[in-house]
């Protein structure tokens, strides 16, 4: 347990950072908090980004984690605008952006990731964006409208979203995306053609297999997506969605243990003692998986921040969690609980054709994951039997007349 | 605006003032009010915000989504008042609601 009079500084204030901040005065730390972030404005919540504040369901006030004033309030001094520029573990000071630096007891290590960009031409043309900040998200809303043509390139989750709010904005939307399958990293096959499916009958168009090696504009902005077979992809605006890398340089820098992420272990610790690390920017232990992975997801985040807090404070650690994550699209609201490693077998539980089933993936008889598509029992049991290590009826569990209690029970 | 009492496992009240529009538990995480986690946010996707409305409070909470009793069906410690509290939005009539928190939040 640290110091009750430690000051903790929190590089770093996305959901990560400022569910840290929070928590520590939640459990009762009362030396000084410092976070310091990038972006103008207070941790704010990222997921509705891509869909309810997209579409203009949700506003600023509501994407705030908590209000500005909670930080004032609360003793935390939040720096806005400002960067970590330089790590000396031996001084244990901080150089920041403005020039000034603080000195810290305690470091928590929470920088994120940022969107890989594409390194082809034309990708520094106006209307060529990602998806991260509330300011991306205010440019591409500002752009995408009934009548505007939308290229998104990667089929993945961010993708995908977008693509369905930018079909409920009234723009046409074509994706792009390089393997032979949506969702080809991080979910199954049956997946991938449902939602291949549901977003074609929502009139967004694919192009599967291709591989994008530049933008072509006019003035200055995109015009369009060029293909390696030399097609060109007409648009208004592109949006670029093909994974993130880790913050990790200042650490790196540092000589702080580094693999696809900062490494830590399951307190978030990283290999300095003093040093915590969580969201994004972590290479984190998955307890009921035996291995390392870099989940990229505000559940993680929010556990790790928690592990960080409790550690921090002298409170016994959370118990072990089971990784879990969501995507809403149109009117589908998928759930995904554990992760599909080591999976030797593989049971769908309904029909695709219904839009309410769910994948199950299976390692012998113990469960290891669930992919629940507007099944929230098969989603709740399933990340319950996966932390519970409890051998599952494979026969049980593909029949949808057994209810999952049952299967459970 | 409605005064809205949370009271957490250990009997600990917060009473604060929710404004119109948000929801029971945006009230409660925006005020770091301990024993509501919502991990989702918000989406009703993952049953972290579970409450016990006081009975007397129960009929002006509305109805529950499918999706909302679908969701509680499942998770822990569920009760005949149990709520999902990202899913009730407050509005003046609200004003005096009481809710209680579960043990933990799993």
């Amino acid at each position: 347990m640290t110091d009750a009079a430690a000051h903790v500084v929190i590089l770093g204030a996305g959901h990560a950072g400022g569910t840290c901040a929070a928590l520590l005065r939640q459990y009762g730390h009362a030396g000084p908090i410092t976070m310091v972030g990038e972006e103008p404005i207070p941790p704010y919540q990222r997921p509705p980004l891509s869909k309810a504040w997209l579409k203009g369901e949700a506003d600023a006030d509501s994407l705030a984690l908590k209000p500005l004033e909670f930080y004032a309030e609360q003793k935390i001094d939040f720096r806005p605008n400002t960067t970590a520029v330089k790590l000396d573990r031996a001084a244990r000071t901080v150089g920041l952006s403005d020039g000034s630096s603080v000195t810290y007891d305690v470091l928590v290590l929470a920088t994120g990731a940022r969107p890989i960009a594409l390194p082809i031409p034309g990708a520094d043309l106006e209307g060529v964006m990602f998806l991260r900040t509330a300011a991306d998200a205010e440019q591409l809303k500002a752009t995408v409208g009934p009548g505007k043509r939308l290229a998104v390139v990667g089929g993945g989750y961010i993708g995908l979203e977008v693509a369905a709010s930018g079909r409920a904005l009234g723009a046409d939307v074509v994706v792009l995306e390089k393997e032979e399958r949506l969702l080809a990293r991080v979910a199954n096959p049956t997946l991938s053609a449902f939602f291949k499916a549901y977003h074609e009958a929502h009139g967004v168009g694919f192009e599967l297999g291709c591989s994008v090696t530049g933008f072509e504009g006019r003035d200055g902005k995109v015009t369009g997506v060029r293909l390696a077979d030399g097609r060109v992809v007409d648009c208004d605006a592109v949006v670029v969605g093909v994974g993130a890398h880790p913050n990790q340089e200042i650490a790196q820098a540092a000589g702080l243990e580094c693999a696809r992420g900062v490494v830590v272990d399951l307190e978030a610790r990283t290999s300095d003692p003093a040093i915590f690390a969580i969201g994004d920017v972590t290479y984190r232990p998955m307890p009921l998986y035996d291995r390392m992975f870099r989940p990229e997801s505000v559940p993680s985040a929010l556990e790790q921040a928690k592990q960080a807090a409790c550690a921090i404070t002298g409170r016994p650690a959370p118990p072990p969690e089971v990784p879990w994550n969501w995507s809403d699209q149109y009117d589908i609201k998928l759930q995904i609980a554990g992760l599909p490693f080591d999976a030797d077998e593989v049971v769908v539980r309904g029909d695709p054709a219904t839009a309410k089933f769910a994948v199950f993936h299976l390692k012998g008889d113990r469960l290891q994951s669930v992919e629940a598509i507007n099944a929230p029992p098969e989603f709740m049991m399933g990340k319950q039997l996966i932390g519970a290590r409890k051998p599952v009826d494979k026969a049980r569990l593909a029949d949808p007349s057994v209810s999952m209690k049952e299967v459970a029970a | 605006m409605a005064k809205i009492t949370y009271i957490e496992h250990d009997g600990t009240e917060h009473v604060v003032d929710v404004k119109t529009g948000l929801s029971v538990m945006e009230g409660a995480v925006k005020n770091n009010i301990p024993g509501i986690d919502a991990d989702c946010g918000g989406a009703c996707a993952c049953a972290t915000c579970h409450v016990y409305v006081d009975p007397t409070w129960l009929a002006n909470t509305g109805e529950k989504s499918a999706m909302e009793e679908s969701m509680l069906d499942f998770a822990e410690g569920v009760e005949d008042n149990s709520r999902l509290s990202c899913q009730i939005k407050v509005s003046d009539e609200l004003d005096g609601l009481v809710v209680r928190m579960p043990e933990s939040q799993h």
